[in-house]
């Protein structure tokens, strides 16, 4: 059953994320990505975290798409233009996917002895707090979120001509 | 002869879930008749009186009234978003409800119509109880704003247009502060699971959430009621202003499933709220007892009482300007909710628990 849900959601997801990329209208392309990330959310639930499936909807499904979409919307994109460097772009593209993907799968095969840790890791509620705010995690958690506000905060006054 | 345990669960599930969607489309229906007669009465008025006894049958004959209605698509319309809207909206406001327990569990009786291996056996009408019970209604209630964004931008309308931005820009700001105020009762009750935080606050209603952690319930009945854009939050369909909104260009069942979605939603942050704030199906009195058939009655009370609450301050107040609400949002709210949550931390942390 797991297995099947596995595919099924792998399989939406690849999909829609060629359709991202494949779309030259930007709204279709926002909603595509909106299913990509629903579909991952799954598959983080299948893998026994629903606490990180659910992250990933709010903060990436919910927060940050309904502000791309409230941009599009105010831009009122009609059609990305052609332009005579595209074929060079995409196959540029597509040399940086495959790059990509090279890395990713060595990086899977180097640390193919540790997949079976992975797979009966317990990814509660419970046991990811304890980790994030575990001594040895604590400080760069905090620093991240530091980090994120300072960021916030640049992108106001870089914004804002007068405060 | 009893089916096995695993097809016992699944015919326990497709029967709650067919209880749970029937309930909400039947109470869906008798909302809309209930409102405008109360919105009437509050406005010396007598509101739809008609049909059937007292009007009652209104929403059967506004239903055929809509299904027989033409469809209207305009012209210039993106056509599968504007057909997908609706789903989309309806979709998101029904999977919302699969995490909510609706009254207390309870024991079946061990005779009648029944099958053999349902005598006896206690359940609780909610669909899915899952550990991350109130993170999964947030994440599905963010969903929730893009039925309206695609509703608004696919009609090709300025007026629809206008009302989908203002909806996202006000439904994205008024999340934070409705997360927010969920975060000292999830610290008071040491869960996600909504059940576990209803039965955090048994005993005497002083120890109701609503009391024990006031500010966070006022700051969700306000955030809850922009969520709805419900009166003073309707900036997106500000009939004065923007024709209906979002829904403009929406004709016959299109439009009802729209206003189905809209509905929905509103019972659920009603549901949400009895059971978050108002200690859910506990009668509050420790001499009265919350199982069973009087759980039902006090949870069903206060439910039907937040709903009442919705249709009186429609009923009474002005609508917000759209600065006001901005304001309201991000400037009032959301320190307000941030400030209590330091102060419940301090006092979890100061017990010790």
């Amino acid at each position: 059953m797991d297995a099947i849900l596995f595919y099924v959601f792998a399989a939406i997801a690849v999909v829609s994320a060629v359709v991202v990329i494949a779309q030259k209208n930007p709204m279709y392309s926002a909603f595509a990505l909106i299913v990509t990330l629903c579909s991952l959310s799954v598959i983080f639930g299948l893998l026994g975290s629903p606490f990180i499936a659910v992250l990933q909807v709010i903060v990436y499904a919910g927060a940050i798409m309904v502000l791309f979409l409230f941009v599009l919307m105010l831009l009122d994109v009609k059609r990305e233009e052609d332009s005579p460097a595209r074929g060079g772009r995409t196959l540029r593209g597509i040399a940086l996917a495959l790059v990509t993907l090279l890395v990713l799968q060595a990086g899977a095969v180097l640390l193919r002895s540790e997949r079976g840790a992975a797979a009966s890791f317990d990814a509660s509620t419970r046991r990811m707090a304890e980790i994030l705010f575990s001594p040895h995690f604590l400080y760069a958690f905090e620093a991240t979120s530091i980090l994120i506000l300072a960021a916030l905060v640049g992108a106001v006054a870089l914004a804002k001509k007068e405060l | 002869m009893s089916p096995s345990p695993a097809v016992q669960e699944l015919i326990l599930a497709v029967a709650k879930i067919a209880l749970v969607v029937g309930a909400l489309l039947g109470l869906f229906s008798l909302m809309t008749w209930i409102e405008r007669r109360t919105l009437a009465f509050m406005q010396y008025r007598l509101g739809p009186n008609r049909t059937g006894p007292l009007g009652i049958l209104q929403p059967i004959a506004d239903g055929i009234k809509l299904f027989f209605k033409e469809e209207v698509m305009p012209a210039a319309a993106n056509k599968w978003g504007f057909l997908a809207a609706p789903v989309v909206a309806v979709t998101t406001a029904l999977l919302a409800v699969a995490v909510l327990p609706y009254g207390p569990p309870f024991t079946l009786p061990g005779w009648g119509v029944l099958p053999e291996w349902l005598r006896g056996r206690t359940v609780q009408i909610q669909i899915a109880s899952i550990d991350v019970g109130l993170l999964f209604m947030f994440a599905v209630t963010a969903l929730g704003v893009y039925g309206i964004v695609l509703a608004g931008w696919s009609a090709n309308n300025k007026y629809a247009l206008l009302g989908g931005l203002r909806s996202s820009a006000q439904m994205f700001s008024y999340e934070i502060a409705l997360g927010l105020s969920w975060v000292g009762i999830i610290m008071l009750a040491g869960s996600f699971q909504i059940a576990d935080i209803v039965n955090a606050q048994s005993g005497w209603f002083w120890r109701w959430n609503a009391f024990v952690q006031l500010p966070a319930f006022v700051v969700y009945m306000i955030a809850a009621t922009a969520e709805v854009a419900r009166i003073p939050f309707d900036l997106p369909e500000a009939e004065a202003e923007l024709v209906a909104g979002f829904h403009t260009e929406y004709s016959s069942m299109r439009f009802a499933l729209l206003q189905m979605a809209e509905y929905i939603n509103m019972i659920t942050v009603s549901v949400l709220a009895t059971n978050l704030f108002l200690g859910g199906w506990h009668a509050g009195v420790p001499g009265l007892p919350s199982e069973g058939l009087l759980g039902f009655v006090w949870w069903g009370a206060k439910v039907s009482a937040l709903l009442f609450v919705f249709i009186w301050l429609r009923g009474t107040l002005p609508r917000f300007r759209y600065d006001q609400l901005m304001h309201i949002g991000w400037k009032v709210l959301i320190p307000v909710a941030a400030v209590w949550i330091l102060i419940t931390a301090t006092g979890v942390a100061l017990a010790g628990r």
